[in-house]
Formats: C-alpha cells, sequence, structure tokens
C-alpha cells in the first residue's frame, strides 16, 4: 500500500517500528495535496514547511523512542480551529487576512499528541451549509464525483481524507457538519457528546450545539483521535469534568444482545430509496450479529429542523457580532461613520447565507418576537430530548440514516435555503440533544456512499466507536476508496 | 421643588468589583494601564475563546447581598445584551437579565431632618463593564481602549423611591459606604470605579402613576448627581407646563454647562435581544457557599453605628458620621481603645481637628500622619491635665507636620500646663497688683471683672495654665487676704 | 410570516449588514420563507414545558480563581487590527 493509503493506525504503528519516517510520510500527503488540491479545493492553507520541520521533530523523538500511538502522523484542521500563526478564515471571507495568535485546545492536544500539521480544511462558511457551496473559497469537490458536493459543512476535512490528502482530519458538528459529509465521502465521522471536546479556539457558530470531533477512515482512527482531543478544559465552561475512556481498548464489544433501536421518524418518504435500502441492510447486518432490533418512535423529532433554525441563527446572530471591523478581520475601504463601519464590513465580509441566518437569528430574538420563536424552539428543544431520553430507557442505541441522500449534484440546492436545511433532517436531532452520534460507511449507491448514523446515550462514544468498529470488521464499505482520476497520481 | 411636583427617581449604581482578574478572563483589572495593555483575547473578544466566571465576583456580589438583607438566588443565569457599539467587544455584554444573583434588599438613609427612609434594592446583577472610548488628540478617530472590558460589576437597582436629588445622593452615599466596608469596591469615582445612571420623572403630587422617565448615563461625583437630578427635574417640569410632553430618552449630563442633553448614540431606539448565554452554564450556589460567605461578613455600618449610640453615648448624628466609612470607623475605635474610654472626647477630635486637618491635605484617613494611638497620646494628655485642649489643638499641628509623638512635642515647645499653685499664686498676685482699678471694682461687686482676671492669668502664662485651678485660686485671692 | 422590504432593512440595521435595494427583495422572500418553515413549531404542545437553554440538564458553571494569569501581548493581538495608533484600536469620530 502506498502511505497516503495508511490509516493513522497503521501510520503510527509503521512510524514507531521505523518502517518509514514522519518526513517521509509527511511529504507523501504534501505531494497529494499538490496533485489533488487544484481540483478538489479541499484546503484552504498548506502548511508544508511547518510540516516538515513538526515531522523531523516528530521522527527525533520516534528515533528515541519516545513515539506515542499518533507521533509522527499528519492531520488536517478544519479552519473553524484557531491556530496560533497561521491563517484561520473559518470559511469566511470576514477573515480572510486573521492570522490567529493562539491554538485551539483541540489543535494544542492533537500538537501535544505529536500529530503533524499538514493545513486548514475548507468548509462552509462560518460552518453555515450542508453543501460547502457557502464557502469563501469556494466549493469543495466530492473525490467520488467531482460534479457533487462533499457535504457540509466539514467538507474539505471530508474530501481531504476521502482522497488520501491527509489520513485523519478534525471537524466541527452543529447539525450534522462531520456526519453528513462523513456519509458523503464514505468516511466514518464522530460527533461527540457536548462538551467532551473542548469548544475553545473553535470559532463559534450556535454555542450550544456545535462540537468539535473527527472525520477519519474507520473507527480505530476515530477512536485513537478522539482520545487525544476529548477532556476537561478549563478555559471552556462548557467542557465537561469527566475522565476520557481508553476508546481504542473499549472497541472490542459483542453485538450479541445490544438492543438498537431504529427510529420510525427516519424512514420517511423523504427518504432515497437507495440510501434507505442500504440501511436496511445495514440493520439486517447488526441482526446477525446478535444484536436485537426494534422499533421506536421520537413523535417530536421531525420538529428538530425548524427548532434548530431558530436555535442556531439566533446564537450565531450574536456570535458573529465580533465581526466589526475593528479589531480584526475585514474592514470595509474608508468608512463615512462608525455606522457604515460596521455595515458595510459586515455586509461585504458575510456572504449570502450568513446574512440571511444572521438576519433570521436577529429576527427571532427581536422584541415581540422572542416568545413565539425563541422561547417555543427552546420548548420544543425540551420534548425532543425528552424523546430521546425515553428512547434511551429502552435500547441502547438508536440506528438510522445520516443523510436522506447520497452526494447531490453541485448547485442543485444552492437557491433554495429550505431544501438545503432538510439534508440535515437526521443529524440535528443529536445536536439539540447534545447526544453523540457516529456515521460510518454502509453501502454505495450508484458509485457513491452512503452512511449509517449511530446515536447513543450522552457520553457514550465508547459504545458509538465498538458498535462501528463491529460493524467495520464485518465489512469493507469503509476500505473503499474513490476512484482517482485520470492522468496519474502522486 | 417647585409647587405642585413630585420628583421619582430610581438609580442603577454601577460598582466594580474589586477582583485582582477580570470576571471572564485572567487579565488584570488594576487602573492606569497603557491603551489595550491589560485586554487578553477573551476581553478582546477574539474569535474562538469563551468566558469562564471569577469566583471571587461571585462571592462579593453575595456578600453585598446578605448586607443589603437580600435574597440570593440558588441559581442565576447569565444573559447576552447584544448592541453594537465600540467599547463592547463582542457586540454583547454579558449581564444577568431574568435571573439575577442578588433581588430584594433595602437600605436605610438618614434624611436632614434626623428621619429614616427605607429604599427598596430591586435587584444586583453581575455584568461586564465595557471599556473606553477616547475621543481627543486622534482627529477624526475616536480611540478604543479595552483595558476596563470585562471588570466585573455589579449593577445595584434601586426601587423608583427616592424623591429628591437629596435623597438620591444620602443613597448612593450609603451604598458606596457599604461597598467600601464589605471590601467590593474601592469606591474611587473619579477613576470610574462607581457610578451610577439616574432614572428621574416628575408627577403631580399625589398621583399614583409615575411621568415618563429620562435616563441620565454616567455620572461619576455625588456633586453631578446632584446638578443632574436637579437639572432634569427642573427641565421637566418647565416642559409639562409649557404644555410639552417629555419623551422617553437617554441623556448624558454635560458638566461644564450644568445641563443635560440627549445622548446621540441612543437616539434611535435599542432592542437588546436578551438571551442566555450557551457559553455559560447556570449559576447554582449552595446554601453552604451562602453561609461561607456571610460568616466573613465585617460589622456592618448601620449596626456599628447603632453599638456606638448604646456603648460610647454618642449620638446619632456623630456614630453616622463616624462610620462613615470603615477606615475612619477603625480608627475613632482604635483612639478610644488606646485612651482606654473617653469616647466623646475621641469623636469630638476626630470629627473635629483631625478630619479638619486631613480635608485641609486633601488626605484619606489611611493616610493620617498622626496614628490613632498618637491620637489616643494626645488626648491623654488633655485628660491627664497636662495640657489644656487649647493647646492640644497646637500639639496636634506639630504632631502632624513634625511627625512626633504629643509628649515630645509638649516637651520641646514647653507646653506643659503650669499646675504649681505656689508658682501661679505668684502670677496672680503680680496680675492683681497691675490692675488695682479693677480690683477695686471686683471687690465693689462687678463680678463679670471675674473673666478680666482669667484672661490676663492666662496671656501672663501663655495659655498654659491650668484653667480650673486659675479658677480656683483667682476666687480666693480677689476675695481679699 | 411575509416580511416586507421595509422590515428587511430593519433587521439588516438591527444586525449592522448592509443590503443593497437590488438584493432585498431575494433577502425578504427567502427570510419570509424561511420564518414560515419554522413557524410549524407553533403547532406543538408545548404548555408547561421548560426551555431547555443549553443540552446538558443539570450541569452548573465553574467557578475560576481570582488570579490574573495574562500579560501584555496587545502588540501581537493588533497586528490583526486593521487601524491603530498609540495602542489604541481607531474608529471613525463617535459623537456620544
Amino acid at each position: 500500500m502506498k502511505l497516503h493509503e495508511l490509516s493513522v493506525a497503521a501510520l503510527g504503528r509503521g512510524l514507531r517500528e521505523r518502517e518509514f519516517s514522519s518526513v517521509e510520510v509527511t511529504r507523501a500527503f504534501l505531494d497529494r495535496i499538490a496533485a489533488r488540491n487544484p481540483a478538489l479545493n479541499a484546503f484552504i492553507t498548506v502548511t508544508a514547511g511547518r510540516a516538515l520541520a513538526d515531522a523531523a521533530a516528530a521522527d527525533a523523538r520516534l528515533a528515541r523512542g519516545e513515539g506515542r500511538p499518533l507521533t509522527g502522523v499528519p492531520l488536517a484542521h478544519k479552519d473553524i480551529f484557531c491556530t496560533d500563526g497561521i491563517l484561520t478564515t473559518c470559511g469566511s471571507r470576514i477573515l480572510g487576512n486573521f492570522v490567529a495568535p493562539y491554538d485551539a485546545t483541540v489543535v494544542e492536544r492533537l500538537d501535544a499528541a505529536g500529530m503533524v500539521l499538514l493545513g486548514k480544511t475548507n468548509m462552509d462558511e462560518f460552518a453555515m451549509g450542508s453543501s460547502n457551496e457557502t464557502s469563501g473559497y469556494g466549493p469543495v469537490r466530492n473525490p467520488w464525483d467531482p460534479g457533487r458536493v462533499p457535504g457540509g459543512s466539514s467538507g474539505g476535512s471530508a474530501a481531504a481524507v476521502a482522497a488520501g490528502l491527509a489520513p485523519v482530519a478534525t471537524g466541527t458538528d452543529t447539525g450534522g457538519s462531520i456526519r453528513q459529509p462523513a456519509a458523503l465521502t464514505g468516511l466514518t465521522g464522530l460527533k461527540p457528546t457536548y462538551g467532551r471536546v473542548s469548544r475553545y479556539g473553535m470559532i463559534a457558530f450556535a454555542s450550544s450545539l456545535d462540537q468539535g470531533g473527527v472525520l477519519a477512515q474507520s473507527a480505530v482512527d476515530a477512536a485513537l483521535v478522539l482520545a487525544a482531543m476529548a477532556g476537561p478544559d478549563a478555559r471552556d465552561s462548557t467542557c465537561i469534568e469527566r475522565p476520557v475512556p481508553d476508546y481504542v481498548a473499549g472497541l472490542e464489544r459483542p453485538m450479541r444482545g445490544l438492543r438498537i433501536g431504529i427510529i420510525r421518524e427516519f424512514f420517511g418518504p423523504g427518504l432515497e430509496p437507495g440510501t434507505g435500502a442500504a440501511v436496511q441492510a445495514a440493520l439486517g447486518g447488526f441482526r446477525t450479529l446478535g444484536a436485537e432490533l426494534v422499533e421506536v418512535s421520537l413523535p417530536n423529532l421531525p420538529l428538530s429542523v425548524p427548532t434548530y433554525y431558530v436555535v442556531a441563527p439566533a446564537e450565531a446572530s450574536s456570535n458573529l457580532s465580533r465581526f466589526d471591523g475593528v479589531r480584526f478581520g475585514h474592514r470595509c475601504a474608508d468608512p463615512q461613520d462608525l455606522r457604515d463601519l460596521y455595515e458595510r464590513s459586515r455586509g461585504e465580509g458575510f456572504g449570502a447565507e450568513v446574512k440571511r441566518r444572521i438576519m433570521t437569528g436577529t429576527y427571532v430574538l427581536s422584541a415581540g418576537y422572542y416568545d413565539a420563536y425563541y422561547l417555543k424552539a427552546q420548548q420544543v428543544r425540551s420534548l425532543i430530548n425528552a424523546d430521546f431520553r425515553r428512547a434511551f430507557a429502552a435500547v441502547d442505541v438508536l440506528m438510522g440514516p445520516t443523510s436522506p441522500t447520497p452526494a447531490f449534484p453541485l448547485g442543485a440546492k444552492v437557491d433554495d435555503p429550505i431544501t438545503m436545511y432538510l439534508n440535515d433532517i437526521y443529524t440535528i436531532g443529536a445536536n439539540l440533544a447534545g447526544l453523540p452520534a457516529i456515521s460510518v460507511p454502509c453501502g454505495l449507491v450508484e458509485g457513491l456512499p452512503v452512511g449509517l448514523q449511530v446515536i447513543g446515550p450522552h457520553f457514550a462514544e465508547e459504545l458509538l466507536l465498538a458498535v462501528a468498529h463491529a460493524w467495520q470488521r464485518e465489512t469493507d464499505w469503509h476500505q473503499r476508496r474513490p476512484p482517482e482520476p485520470a492522468g496519474g497520481t502522486a | 421643588m417647585s409647587g405642585g411636583w413630585e420628583t421619582v427617581i430610581g438609580l442603577e449604581i454601577h460598582a466594580q468589583l474589586a477582583t485582582r482578574a477580570k470576571i471572564f478572563s485572567g487579565a488584570a483589572t488594576a487602573f492606569g494601564a497603557p491603551p489595550n495593555a491589560q485586554a487578553c483575547l477573551v476581553d478582546l473578544g477574539y474569535p474562538g475563546v469563551l468566558p469562564v466566571l471569577n469566583g471571587e465576583a461571585v462571592r462579593m456580589a453575595v456578600r453585598f447581598g446578605l448586607a443589603i438583607g437580600a435574597r440570593i438566588a440558588p441559581r442565576s443565569v447569565f444573559a447576552r445584551k447584544n448592541y453594537f457599539y465600540p467599547d463592547l467587544p463582542k457586540g454583547y455584554q454579558i449581564s444577568q437579565y431574568e435571573l439575577p444573583i442578588v433581588s430584594g434588599g433595602a437600605v436605610t438613609i438618614v434624611l436632614e431632618d434626623g428621619s429614616r427612609k427605607r429604599i427598596g434594592v430591586t435587584r444586583a446583577h453581575l455584568e461586564e463593564d465595557a471599556g473606553k472610548s477616547l475621543h481627543e488628540g486622534l482627529g477624526e478617530w475616536t480611540g478604543i481602549d479595552l483595558n476596563r472590558a470585562g471588570t466585573p460589576l455589579l449593577e445595584i437597582v434601586s426601587e423608583p423611591e427616592l424623591r429628591s436629588a437629596r435623597e438620591a445622593i444620602a443613597y448612593m452615599k450609603k451604598i458606596h459606604t457599604l461597598v467600601r466596608y464589605l471590601g467590593i469596591c474601592d469606591g474611587n469615582m473619579q477613576e470610574g470605579s462607581f457610578r451610577c445612571d439616574a432614572n428621574v420623572s416628575v408627577r403631580p403630587v399625589g398621583a399614583s402613576e409615575f411621568g415618563t422617565r429620562c435616563e441620565i448615563k454616567n455620572l461619576n461625583s455625588f456633586r453631578f448627581v446632584d446638578k443632574a437630578i436637579q437639572y432634569e427635574v427642573g427641565r421637566q417640569i418647565e416642559l409639562i407646563e409649557g404644555g410639552g410632553r417629555v419623551v422617553q430618552e437617554t441623556r448624558l449630563y454635560d458638566s461644564d454647562r450644568g445641563v443635560t442633553r440627549p445622548m446621540r448614540t441612543k437616539e434611535e431606539a435599542n432592542d437588546y435581544r436578551y438571551f442566555p448565554d450557551p457559553d455559560l452554564l447556570p449559576l447554582v450556589l449552595e446554601p453552604a457557599f451562602v453561609e461561607s460567605v456571610r460568616a466573613t461578613l465585617p460589622e456592618l455600618p448601620d449596626d456599628k453605628a447603632a453599638r456606638f449610640v448604646a456603648d460610647h453615648g454618642l449620638s446619632e448624628y456623630d456614630a453616622g458620621v463616624l462610620t462613615a466609612s470603615r477606615e475612619l470607623a477603625d480608627y475613632y475605635e482604635a483612639v478610644v481603645a488606646a485612651l482606654g474610654g473617653e469616647p466623646k472626647l475621641a469623636a469630638n477630635w476626630v470629627m473635629g481637628d483631625l478630619a479638619g486637618l486631613l480635608n485641609r491635605d486633601g488626605l484619606e484617613i489611611s493616610g493620617a500622619p498622626v496614628t490613632a494611638a498618637g491620637l489616643a497620646g494626645l488626648l491623654g494628655r488633655i485628660v491627664d491635665g497636662t495640657i489644656s485642649g487649647k493647646i492640644a489643638k497646637e500639639v496636634l499641628e506639630a504632631m502632624w507636620s513634625e511627625g512626633q509623638g504629643a509628649d515630645a512635642v509638649i516637651e520641646a515647645r514647653g507646653l506643659r500646663q503650669i499646675t504649681d499653685s505656689t508658682a501661679l499664686e505668684a502670677v496672680i498676685a503680680a496680675v492683681l497688683a497691675a490692675n488695682p482699678g479693677q480690683l477695686a471694682g471686683y471687690r465693689a461687686g462687678k463680678d463679670k471683672l471675674f473673666g478680666f482676671f482669667v484672661g490676663q492669668v492666662m496671656k501672663a502664662t501663655g495659655g498654659k495654665a491650668n484653667p480650673a485651678q486659675v479658677n480656683e485660686l483667682l476666687k480666693r485671692l480677689l476675695a481679699g487676704p | 410570516m411575509t416580511l416586507t422590504r421595509r422590515d428587511v432593512e430593519n433587521i439588516a440595521h438591527l444586525a449592522r449588514l448592509r443590503i443593497s435595494e437590488a438584493e432585498l427583495p431575494a433577502y425578504a422572500n427567502n427570510l419570509s420563507r424561511i420564518l414560515g418553515f419554522v413557524e410549524q413549531l407553533a403547532a406543538a404542545d408545548t404548555a408547561g414545558v421548560v426551555p431547555m437553554a443549553h443540552p446538558l440538564e443539570g450541569e452548573v458553571q465553574r467557578l475560576r480563581a481570582d488570579v490574573v494569569t495574562e500579560t501584555d501581548r496587545h502588540e501581537r493581538y493588533q497586528q490583526n487590527a486593521p487601524a491603530v495608533e498609540a495602542g489604541l484600536y481607531l474608529v471613525p469620530k463617535v459623537i456620544e
């Protein structure tokens, strides 16, 4: 196998056993990026020089026998994570010149684990999107079909890992932004429990929903990286003080007796038949492994999309007020007065979808509308949460599709916000309730990957990874790779 | 107050809490640093950073709540108040809205006629201060210094129960005294550590509805509060009597011109879009926490004043003056302790000569060159008859400027009273001999001339004669051989 | 809910966003559709339901020690600032 085809686990092992060096591995991925990124647009920034220097330092540690599981293994960060001294755009033109003066906790921890940063990946602007088409730096192409989207908002991370430009990448998930692109590109994407991974240094979209996680080639890789990035952080009040289990050690677990709840509401008319069939087949696979399948109903779950499109824009409208052209970021030319400075800097710096969400959020919080929209949505959020709690009293995990359809063509939904929003119909519930959820590849429909979603109770990452791993021991969907373009590769 | 109108005032006092670090960040709160030197990433509202609450700010708010007999919320919530302004880096202020940490307390103010009035405190909530805008010397620009951004504030909101500028001042002074007693605010008004917004309205006497109010922002001295309210009340009455209508608005006090005027940046109606801050979790205070704070409360000014009246026999007025600051009360009590009693003498000297010297030199009690022990030493010499009260004033001035103890000054200047009867008798004999006419007059029944002889004896002894002794000897010697 | 151009102008101003005349109709249309979409929430029976502001029920705010941990780094931080003079961030003159 070529270096860029190896998993994180295999790279870590090979590095520690000195089969290859981190510099060799890093160079291989940088070569892949140079060759493929112009077509995919998965990276906004490539940090080649720094990556090679970090790789050399990792090699020195490995030579001294100080290697740990991730030492010298490259990765890519979604450009939502602040990286000290490196351009951090959050997919927005308003941060087109923003060099973060500090590292996000996630960045700091994966750095401390010895990982080598290849660069920052493209994303929907401020993580607002499900197709990567709202990026201020151009859309990302799906490696499985360059005419299609990779999903979003962590589309750059997804495309980079799927195409072998990085062995693993971080992402963030506010309404499905890790799981949906993972599903659309054939990856394993884990959104942890809200509060499991620090949000410090992760540029906020909707603070009560945002959660950092990982897009990987397998449950094993996701477990390795999550173990290094999760855990308490004194700089984030919402990050829970709870020890991090050994996710890798917890992977081997029999599925016999596992109670799986099939979410009835996830198999309605909006589900594309091929996707539904692939998911049903996967559910059958778990039955074969000895799991018990029961249908469960979460009656309020269909309201998750409208609930989300009140709560998330409300929080976003406030979170994005700091981009005002005063202390950082884009500032309009020749502001006439303060109002002009604000309105033009923000008007020029933000894209259309971000503006729509800021205005939606501003509206639902404004005097006279707060109760009817914002408060109501918080109440429905309570109902949805209660539905999940009831379900988990009866089952260990919930399953269903991650996305209603496989990857759709670029431009297909870009003009219609509602249709675009409905892409996240199966993923948003977990964000509203703060639950961990994982998407694992479970089939191909007309050459495009399909994802199975597994949702667990709070802090059940270990169980979700074990379920995903059990599935991946029986199947090879996660090892399928998109076709290489004609004309050779690096 | 012109006839027929009643003034209604509510104050929102902003007290900067005296923490070392800011309310949501680890940056220093010290005053006077170079611009933006104490503005860290959290204070600057940088992308990605998050607030974590300073526990000391919480303890200080609880101290205040307990001191005014308020309810301490077992669960309070931080909310975002959204508006755009350059000194507000995030575009929102983290404050408390629906569920404040402190609610429903009261303080008692004493009015000039000696009557007392209870003023309700609706609520007190924690919030972060904004930065400062500097308008001078930057041409067409305004400069923003965010050092103050994130400094913890306790916003103390009174009920609209104040009926005059004087009541407002008395209330504000009361809170000022209290926060300094509690050690939660340095009370420095020049540096903006203690300031207020005044909500002012007028209504016909006897009316039950409130009139339309105006909010006067950012008053940072007692004098400005007084002047601004008086001006605003006059303006509103004049407006209404002239057939106009008060418009609810935010105004600024222009201290140069002594007027209030509408604040331009607040001309448009604000819609603050408050909602719970998702970056912070509910603040839950267990009863044990509240009790641990209660255990550290100092004796409060009202209790201290009551004790001074009951145990020291001071008047209520004197007790009020002495307890206006914790330092002054401590000083007074230290004098009494060192003196072993004589509280009235101590009170008179602390409030009189000592206060006069402090005032003359622009000093706080903590900076007085004469310590409580030093003053007690001086008063002891009055009590034991070494010097008279009048000479003691001279001794205090010398102690003040020379830094010496009372005894050293008395010795060096030879100010010890003449208490030797033989010596005094000789002086008196000489005075009588020198004034035969007055002597004859006195003996003929002109009793009023007694004072003349006292004056002559004091003059001859340079004021050092013991006045009681002079009286006694004079009476005997004037009566004749 | 159908928003007029004027509504959109007001919201845009509250959010400090410059929206051009030409863009107004599209925003009015899209925002009206989004608000129309979320209005299905009105049908949910939420009588007596406690609003959920946060996904982690029962978790409470942590308190930090009152310790100064930050040093003066304003020169570094101001490298990102569009206009600075004498350590101050500059904005067009504000008249209070």
